[in-house]
């Protein structure tokens, strides 16, 4: 499906100009770098609105004093990034230590691949889409865990081993949670979960009271998977000092920064996708290319503000604590939510 | 799996540590999260205070008694002087008590907002400890105003305060009164009654009264364990008496009498009942008095031979000062009986088979100030 991106983009027609041959390497990579730039640019955005979330929150103003508004404040911080010194600790496993943040970034930049941006358009229309995503997500603990690891400092470590624990738990849930949606759309693929939700108003949320509980479910499980408070463990940076990127320093932290705020979008277009309606119009319309765009943007943010607000609201977890609301609270409602909505959909 | 066994890993949690409050090194000995031993280590913040005091003037040690508890400097400074003052038999005049009250129980509200505000950002909640640094900022206005400096004031002296109230401070305290009850409610609807902070504290960290007695704890964290005990009302000095307020103790309203919790609220009531008397104290101000605050400061301090000890209460607790005269100008010795130094040691106690969280929890509602631990 990427020519349809690139031809809508206007590049394709560029490319070939240029005298690319048809089903050349150079037609999918050009489109790929779409995506990089959009996670670039939201991070950018996303870190000074949530210094401005938090500044208001918190009775203060917040960045004010580079640009207007202090808008250029996290161009500021990136260039303060790039120019640090690139700390590899001596005692630390070189190619572990390296290969996390790498990793960890794959992860989110990967999952933009399926992400519906609006009818039609999407990166990779894969029959499994949702399957692809939450597959995928997965990948950051395994950069984490290796982060942990790999810095050969035990807070890290303590950090790493939270943040697997706690991804892992929570995929339970929220896979349920989608499955749950799956049960009613019959497919996996992106593009068609939101066909099928055309014409509700706010896409499943309130089809049936069932899915409304597992599109909860989903925010709170979201909320552990990217690391989000009250479930921020894993970087507690009370406890842990700063958990797994505790080391990290430069460039190698500014990709973990990256992937953390990616991840926030990530999780959100999943919810807004699978739960209400994705590219839709709020009342169920097919909308056109452009406002499709805009109304999965617009459903999506309000999400990772929703995430601001409560990290800048509510205190954190214990350990404990966090698994015992997975698996003995969210799981069996989860279960609970999928048996009802397949019965839902057999008998209504 | 009994084949398989864990091993004990020893954490060194500071010196440079977020939430040590300070240059504290705890010794941890854990077993993945669960925490079996804990070993503080104290000394990274020693300055000698007790020897310098041997080599300063009265009025010159003053200066360093601001810089054991740094967040309740005015606290300090009262404890000192009562020692000195009771040493010199000096008689204090009755407007320079008033004055020494409202700027004590003012300090002791800016206290007690450091610690309730590090304590939630310590849980996890960033937002009241801004809170509570933004109300704060309004008493440390005050005090620049007062004194001229917003954390070491350098304020009591034996026998007066180095400066009167400036014009118009009483009715800019009255104005923070009204702003500030208000602000105590937001705080409690922001952090107190939250579910997640009370899932945190609640049932954390208990202090068994009798514990609590052993170890010798004072102020809010004795008072959290359900004992009424308080400086003010068991062992009046200044004009304490004279003032209705209540003593707030820890009666286990969300979990047992004694945990995080319990200690927490007691300053957040502590806050309001200071606010009580900074009212009673504008209301009986002497307001008709014009004379000068330092007329009773005598001009040179030289004690009889004797030996004192005075003890005032500060927000973290019973604040003590042992002093031996030789009649010079230089008092023999200076022994600082500190709060935060009987209250961490209670620490290792509660430290077994907790969470590394809950570590970071009852440290913070300990409240230590590691400047009047390592003197």
């Amino acid at each position: 499906m990427h020519d349809l991106v690139l031809k809508t983009l206007g590049i394709g027609d560029l490319l070939a100009w240029l005298g690319v041959p048809d089903g050349s390497l150079v037609y999918p990579i050009v489109a790929s770098v779409f995506p990089l730039i959009f996670l670039i640019l939201f991070a950018l955005l996303a870190v000074y609105a949530e210094r401005k979330v938090s500044a208001f929150i918190q009775n203060r103003l917040g960045p004010m004093e580079t640009g207007p508004w202090g808008l250029f404040q996290t161009v500021a911080d990136i260039l303060k990034l790039i120019q640090k010194e690139d700390i590899t600790p001596t005692a630390s496993d070189k190619i572990l230590f390296f290969v996390a943040p790498v990793l960890v970034f794959t992860g989110t930049y990967a999952s933009l691949a399926v992400l519906p941006w609006s009818n039609g358009f999407v990166g990779a229309d894969l029959n499994v889409g949702i399957f692809y995503l939450l597959a995928i997500s997965s990948l950051v603990v395994a950069g984490l865990l290796m982060a942990g690891w790999g810095s050969n400092n035990k807070w890290s470590l303590y950090g790493a081993v939270r943040s697997t624990a706690q991804i892992i738990s929570y995929e339970i849930p929220a896979g349920l949670a989608v499955l749950t949606a799956i049960v009613t759309t019959g497919t996996l693929n992106m593009t068609g979960i939101i066909q099928q939700q055309e014409g509700l108003f706010f896409g499943y949320l309130f089809a049936s009271p069932f899915l409304f509980v597992a599109f909860i479910i989903y925010l709170i499980a979201s909320l552990a998977e990217v690391n989000r408070t009250p479930f921020d463990l894993p970087e507690a940076e009370s406890e842990l000092v700063g958990g797994y990127h505790t080391e990290y320093s430069g460039m190698k932290f500014a990709m973990f920064f990256l992937s953390e705020y990616g991840n926030m979008f990530v999780v959100s277009a999943i919810a807004v996708s699978v739960f209400l309606g994705g590219w839709l119009t709020p009342w169920g319309t097919v909308p056109s290319y452009g406002m499709g765009f805009f109304w999965i943007l617009v459903k999506s943010l309000f999400f990772v503000f929703f995430q601001m607000w409560l990290r800048w609201t509510l205190p954190r977890f214990r350990v404990d604590q966090l698994m015992y609301l997975c698996w003995k609270v969210l799981i069996p409602i989860a279960f609970a939510c999928l048996i009802g909505q397949a019965a839902w959909v057999v008998y209504l | 799996m009994p084949h398989l066994k864990t091993e004990e890993m020893i954490m060194n949690m500071g010196p440079q540590h977020p939430s040590t409050h300070g240059v504290l090194r705890l010794e941890l000995v854990t077993d993945g999260e669960i925490v079996k031993s804990i070993t503080p280590h104290i000394g990274y913040l020693h300055r000698c205070f007790e020897k310098h005091g041997e080599e300063l003037t009265y009025p010159m040690i003053i200066p360093f008694t601001d810089r054991l508890d740094y967040l309740a400097s005015m606290n300090n400074n009262h404890a000192f002087v009562l020692a000195v003052e009771k040493l010199l038999n000096l008689e204090v005049p009755r407007k320079v008590e008033f004055i020494r009250i409202i700027v004590a129980e003012l300090q002791r509200i800016a206290s007690h907002l450091v610690a309730i505000g590090t304590f939630g950002a310590d849980i996890g909640a960033v937002t009241p400890f801004l809170w509570t640094f933004r109300d704060r900022e309004i008493i440390l206005n005050l005090f620049e105003n007062l004194t001229g400096a917003r954390m070491l004031y350098n304020y009591m002296w034996p026998g007066g305060v180095s400066r009167d109230f400036p014009k118009g401070f009483r009715e800019e305290l009255s104005a923070f009164i009204s702003y500030f009850r208000p602000k105590i409610k937001d705080l409690n609807n922001l952090l107190t009654g939250n579910h997640i902070f009370i899932s945190r504290t609640a049932n954390v960290g208990i202090l068994p009264k009798e514990v609590a007695i052993n170890y010798n704890c004072t102020g809010p964290v004795l008072r959290g364990s359900g004992v009424n005990w308080d400086l003010r009302k068991d062992d009046p000095y200044c004009i304490y008496p004279e003032f209705e307020f209540e003593i707030p103790t820890g009666k286990g309203t969300m979990g047992t009498v004694g945990d995080t919790w319990d200690r927490y609220f007691i300053r957040c009531q502590e806050m309001e009942q200071s606010l009580n008397i900074i009212e009673q104290a504008l209301e009986k101000y002497p307001v008709d008095d014009v004379s000068d605050v330092q007329a009773a400061v005598p001009r040179r301090i030289k004690p009889p031979v004797g030996e004192v000890y005075a003890r005032a209460e500060n927000p973290r607790g019973e604040l003590g000062f042992y002093i031996i005269s030789d009649g010079g100008t230089k008092p023999f010795r200076v022994k600082a009986k500190s709060p935060c130094f009987v209250n961490l040691a209670v620490l290792p106690a509660l430290g077994q088979g907790i969470m590394i969280s809950d570590i970071v929890a009852i440290l913070g509602s300990l409240d230590i100030v590691l400047g009047e631990i390592d003197r």
